[in-house]
């Protein structure tokens, strides 16, 4: 398992967001975890990043154990959390915001090849370099986000979900870059509310339901799951 | 006065406003990116500009060094002493609501300013501030302008620039900006947000020691005080610029000095001080956000 998540607690003061969830992603798989607000999901994301810290449980990358790890140690190993809102530097501009995703980075040249993949993939970045990243469009902070997220040159990344609040158009064509992001060989663990869409890229997928796993299998079968049905691709599914 | 006699006057005034304002920049802009990146205003930073006066003062004094490494040494010390502030008495309170940390800023400037009046350290008493250079004027149409303005003028304007070039052109200055808009993504990042905040601390620390050199040397005089005033003054220029925002920290500290220096001038210079701080009361009424501020930027 490249990321394994064992056993997971976490508890925001007196209330308890995370009730002991365990899953793992291998290399090259896309997994999603699926469930409503409030289910966990972000939690767990950030967890395994660092920003928030484990109550009980551990999480492990690549075999070694980050559980209290500095976030920014953590995004070394090249781990890559991409937030939920998408978190652009509004202050600061395209450009800018795409050299802060490889400040673990030292090689220039590296930086400079992976700014140019960046701009292969969402060439609309390109063209808005010198803008401050708060003046680009919900679709195109989006890009940035994930944009960013690369620039590390990350091993897995984690997306939060990278539909939120986009037009459908861009939600498809968000899903079929992350699809390409993982077929150059980039693991993904992504968190969705869009169950369907998500369930249609992943491999694997779990369910989350207040804060502990209630389903989990191959993406397909879920989809063709009733309970899934029922309870995440009514609506979604009547959207896609 | 003919007419000739009262521009020159006042161009005279201003002359001597731009003289008082870029030394309030220099204090200003640490306010400004200290309150930019963890919001708080760091009430010790007048203190930390005292501190870099005596060290500049000493350097001159005890250890005879002219102007340039004198004012190098004064901002080396000033930096180690804002990076310690920052370790031992903000960085506990990191989490804590922010009023822990603005009461213990009020503390550690008290602390300063009693601690640094000991005999064994700087001592109670005013102190005249050696000049490391002859002081000469020029005469400019009738307009006197002396080598200390150019000097202060000089060595504002290369700090000024070098801190700009550094927050847009290097990694660390765009993270600085980038901690200051948001921590957490800037930790997603691979940023660590403590090493860039000790940064932010050294260097605004480092500008307020060499602006208290450069006004030790304007107005030959050093106390365990003497950063009371131009600290909070230098606050409501950062205030009035706009707080977090460094044009703005330039901006207000030019408004405030010529403001006070046209007040003595033309008023009374026991109003001085009112006008001042009258400016600090019309921002918030105004406009709190300030001349360069937008309203609703605040994250949460």
């Amino acid at each position: 398992m490249l990321l394994e998540v064992k056993d997971l607690q976490v508890a925001y003061g007196a209330i308890s967001a995370v009730k002991g969830v365990s899953f793992g992603v291998d290399e090259g798989e896309i997994v999603t975890l699926i469930g409503a607000n409030g289910a966990g999901k972000s939690t767990i994301l950030k967890t395994i990043s660092g920003i928030v810290r484990a109550k009980a449980g551990s999480v492990l990358f690549a075999g070694a154990e980050i559980t209290q790890t500095a976030p920014h140690d953590v995004v070394k190993m090249g781990v890559c959390h991409v937030p939920e809102g998408r978190r652009i530097f509004a202050n600061l501009t395209v450009r800018e915001n795409l050299l802060m995703g490889a400040y673990t980075r030292s090689d220039g040249d590296a930086i400079k090849g992976n700014m140019e993949r960046v701009f292969q993939r969402f060439p609309r970045l390109k063209e808005r370099l010198s803008q401050p990243g708060g003046t680009l469009s919900g679709g195109e902070q989006q890009m940035l986000a994930m944009g960013r997220g690369l620039m590390a040159s990350p091993k897995i990344l984690l997306l939060d979900e990278p539909s939120m609040g986009l037009a459908p158009i861009l939600v498809q064509q968000i899903f079929d870059i992350i699809q390409e992001i993982n077929q150059s060989g980039t693991s993904i663990l992504l968190v969705e509310q869009n169950a369907n869409m998500a369930l249609s890229v992943a491999n694997r997928a779990y369910v989350l339901e207040t804060g502990t796993i209630s389903l989990s299998g191959p993406a397909a079968e879920l989809r063709a799951n009733a309970k899934v049905q029922e309870a995440y691709l009514g609506e979604a599914g009547a959207l896609a | 006065m003919d007419l000739n006699a009262q521009i020159v006057y006042f161009l005279q005034q201003v002359i001597n406003g731009i003289q008082l304002g870029s030394v309030y920049a220099l204090i200003a802009l640490g306010y400004t990116m200290v309150y930019g990146i963890v919001r708080l205003i760091n009430f010790a930073h007048g203190d930390v500009f005292m501190v870099g006066a005596f060290a500049g003062f000493f350097a001159v004094s005890v250890l005879g060094l002219s102007f340039l490494p004198a004012i190098i040494l004064a901002m080396i010390v000033s930096m180690v002493l804002g990076v310690t502030i920052e370790r031992l008495a903000y960085r506990p309170l990191r989490r804590a609501p922010k009023i822990a940390a603005l009461i213990t800023a009020i503390g550690v400037s008290i602390f300063l300013e009693y601690f640094t009046s000991l005999n064994f350290v700087f001592g109670p008493n005013y102190r005249t501030f050696p000049r490391p250079f002859e002081v000469t004027s020029w005469n400019i149409g009738g307009v006197a302008i002396s080598n200390i303005l150019v000097i202060i003028l000089g060595v504002s304007l290369f700090l000024v620039v070098a801190l700009q070039l550094f927050v847009t052109r290097t990694k660390v200055g765009i993270a600085m900006r980038a901690v200051s808009f948001d921590h957490d993504a800037a930790r997603l990042m691979g940023i660590n947000v403590d090493t860039v905040i000790s940064i932010t601390f050294a260097i605004g620390s480092a500008l307020a020691g060499a602006g208290g050199v450069l006004f030790a040397i304007a107005y030959p005089q050093v106390d365990p005080f003497m950063g009371i005033m131009p600290g909070l003054k230098a606050f409501v220029a950062a205030v009035l610029g706009g707080i977090g925002i460094i044009p703005g920290a330039l901006l207000g500290s030019l408004i405030m000095g010529q403001a006070e220096v046209l007040t003595t001038g033309y008023v009374s210079s026991t109003l001085r001080d009112l006008v001042a701080f009258g400016i600090l009361i019309i921002v918030l009424l105004v406009r709190p956000t300030g001349l360069l501020g937008k309203s609703g930027v605040e994250k949460v």
